[in-house]
């Protein structure tokens, strides 16, 4: 059976203050050099809110603007503004830090997060009032704490700070004194994932039309670890935020593989649904503080904004083939393997022409290719370069060595069959992924056939092994073939109802 | 650079002395490279990392430079390299290279 997208979520959130606060880059400029003039200027860089909503880039991941209109706006575009400034879109939303961290205090069940009350009644209202988020954290949200408390906490007792617009309103508390992997610091990142990933999955359920009960299974591929010092990666992000999303028929388990973990997370699930064992799998993850402002430097030395201030989060669901929505294809998979080498020629090579060759396809057979989804924007200032086209030519410059496309052809090839980087530099969330939503549509609309999600990640990180990763697969068009065998209860009873109105008209006509 | 390959640029140039380093680079970009370049030469100009204010002065080069496809052997070079050469601004890379060795490359 083949296992179809039958919906996404995709949502970012504007966290300013957790730029400064909690990016790594910031962190860590803090400890080596606290007085430097990076550190003074990065404030005056941060965007408000209005303005993360009318970038483009950012209307483009929750679905407002497609990829093609992203492409046809002329770089750079942090210069520029969207004709619309939407919070919401057909994936997702664009949700603002004040309610955010009300969020993160939903998501919270030991009594962690504080924030004071003041800041909790300012801002109750207005999360309760989405009605995606409302009704899921309605009965989870505390009354708040005084000042008092939260300065205690943070001053006395290692909490992390929570601020907004630059104001302490809350803090995280450690969840334990000792053990490293409960302090304050490591609960903060996970909390905000964990809430993040709700956020996604609240409008993946939504957008995919389906009872939050039809969920069985639940894959986070975030990148944060939780546990505790005896289990250190224990897990279960996937289950804590099924908890909150009201999603009780579920289970879950966490796959990880750094940024390639979502490739990994939806070829699992993909083949959850194939073999039968579930009839619907989603696949979540939520964002990252550390890596908020993480090309800062650069930013702010350019005079750019810090492009950096989003959290992002992603959510899919698969079902069983339902005839119409989009397939993932299992026949014809890439993959990095232990033997692969990690020049950029051997592991395209294994990612693409690999499964093109099982499939027996040609580079140019596949419409759109999905690759690391990096903003450019982003990382042009910061001489890491427009990631995507880097990618598309490389796939291009193989498809010439292969003599699926004339050399004269490469330079109109990721026009043709690439897309432009729209996503946060968030690590996982970038890595294929953002472009499912869209094929789904482009595949439902006729206008492309065939789309492939490369996922990439880079393990020697963990200091565990020098090896590269990544895993690839193909969404396609469905056929209308492989419905789920059998009839259904109405149309069991649709046919009785006519057998035995045909026989009572057969005795009549007697 | 990323402050842990500093750390061990730097260890590796202490232990087998700085003349016997050469510093292979395989970045996307000439910007990347020159980067890099300088961090092994001059020292980080980020002042992030280990090598902040430490001039090693080592010998580097891009693995599309001539210099070192000429060390390669041919059918590897065409297998693991050949594509990126297609797709790499070589000449820009060789030149900030160039530059970036002339002007702090000690041996």
């Amino acid at each position: 059976m083949n296992s179809v997208i039958k919906g996404t979520g995709y949502v970012l959130v504007h966290t300013p203050d957790m730029v400064l606060h909690n990016g790594t880059t910031q962190t860590t400029e803090r400890i080596v050099n606290p007085e430097s003039e990076y550190l003074k200027e990065l404030p005056k860089h941060l965007r408000s809110y209005e303005d993360v909503l009318s970038y483009y880039p950012n209307q483009t991941y929750i679905g407002n603007v497609t990829p093609d209109e992203l492409a046809a706006v002329e770089q750079p575009w942090h210069d520029k503004k969207a004709p619309m400034n939407d919070r919401f879109g057909p994936f997702g939303e664009i949700m603002p830090q004040e309610e955010f961290l009300l969020l993160m205090q939903a998501c919270d069940v030991f009594d962690l997060v504080k924030l004071s009350s003041d800041f909790v009644a300012a801002h109750k209202d207005a999360l309760l009032k989405n009605e995606y988020v409302g009704p899921a954290v309605e009965g989870r949200l505390a009354e708040g704490v005084s000042m008092e408390e939260v300065e205690k906490l943070v001053n006395e007792e290692h909490a992390e700070p929570l601020y907004h617009g630059n104001v302490l309103v809350g803090c995280v508390k450690n969840a334990h004194d000792i053990d490293v992997n409960l302090s304050a610091h490591v609960m903060l990142e996970n909390i905000v994932s964990k809430a993040s990933s709700v956020l996604a999955m609240l409008h993946a359920v939504r957008n995919a039309g389906i009872d939050k009960n039809e969920v069985e299974y639940v894959i986070d591929c975030c990148e944060e670890a939780c546990g505790d010092m005896n289990q250190r990666g224990g897990g279960n992000f996937a289950k804590a935020a099924a908890e909150i999303a009201g999603l009780d028929g579920a289970t879950g388990c966490d796959v990880r593989g750094f940024c390639a973990g979502p490739a990994h997370a939806i070829l699992n699930a993909a083949s959850l649904v194939a073999a039968g064992t579930f009839k619907t799998v989603m696949v979540t993850a939520g964002g990252c503080t550390a890596k908020l402002g993480m090309n800062g430097k650069d930013h702010v030395k350019k005079g750019l904004p810090a492009l950096e201030d989003c959290l992002g989060g992603f959510a899919v669901i698969l079902t069983a083939d339902d005839g119409v929505n989009p397939c993932i294809n299992l026949e014809y998979v890439g993959r990095h393997t232990v033997g692969t080498g990690s020049s950029p020629q051997a592991v395209i090579s294994a990612l693409v022409t690999n499964a093109l060759d099982k499939a027996g396809l040609k580079i140019n057979d596949i419409d759109k290719y999905s690759p690391e989804m990096q903003n450019p924007d982003i990382t042009k200032p910061a001489g890491a370069g427009d990631v995507p086209q880097a990618n598309y030519k490389m796939i291009g410059a193989l498809g010439v060595k292969r003599g699926d496309l004339e050399k004269s052809e490469l330079a109109a090839f990721p026009q043709k069959h690439g897309l432009v980087g729209f996503a946060p530099t968030q690590g996982h969330i970038p890595s294929g992924v953002p472009y499912i939503g869209f094929a789904r549509k482009s595949i439902l609309e006729g206008t492309i056939n065939r789309a492939m999600i490369i996922g990439k990640g880079s393990l020697f990180l963990g200091r565990m092994t020098n090896l590269f990763d990544g895993v690839s697969f193909i969404i396609e068009k469905n056929e209308g073939k492989g419905q789920e065998a059998g009839v259904s209860e109405e149309q069991v009873k649709g046919l009785i109802a006519k057998a035995m109105k045909d026989f009572a008209a057969s005795l009549l006509a007697e | 650079m990323d402050l842990e390959n500093q750390k061990r640029v730097k260890d590796l140039a202490e232990e087998h002395g700085p003349e016997n380093i050469v510093v292979l680079l395989g970045a996307a970009e000439a910007e990347a490279s020159g980067l890099a370049a300088e961090t092994v030469t001059n020292g980080d100009p980020t002042y992030a990392g280990p090598l902040t204010g430490v001039s090693l002065g080592l010998k580097v080069y891009h693995v599309c430079e001539p210099e070192v496809k000429a060390e390669f052997d041919p059918q590897v070079y065409e297998d693991q390299i050949s594509m990126m050469e297609m797709v790499l601004d070589v000449d820009e890379i060789c030149s900030e290279m160039n530059s970036i060795r002339e002007q702090y490359c000690k041996y």
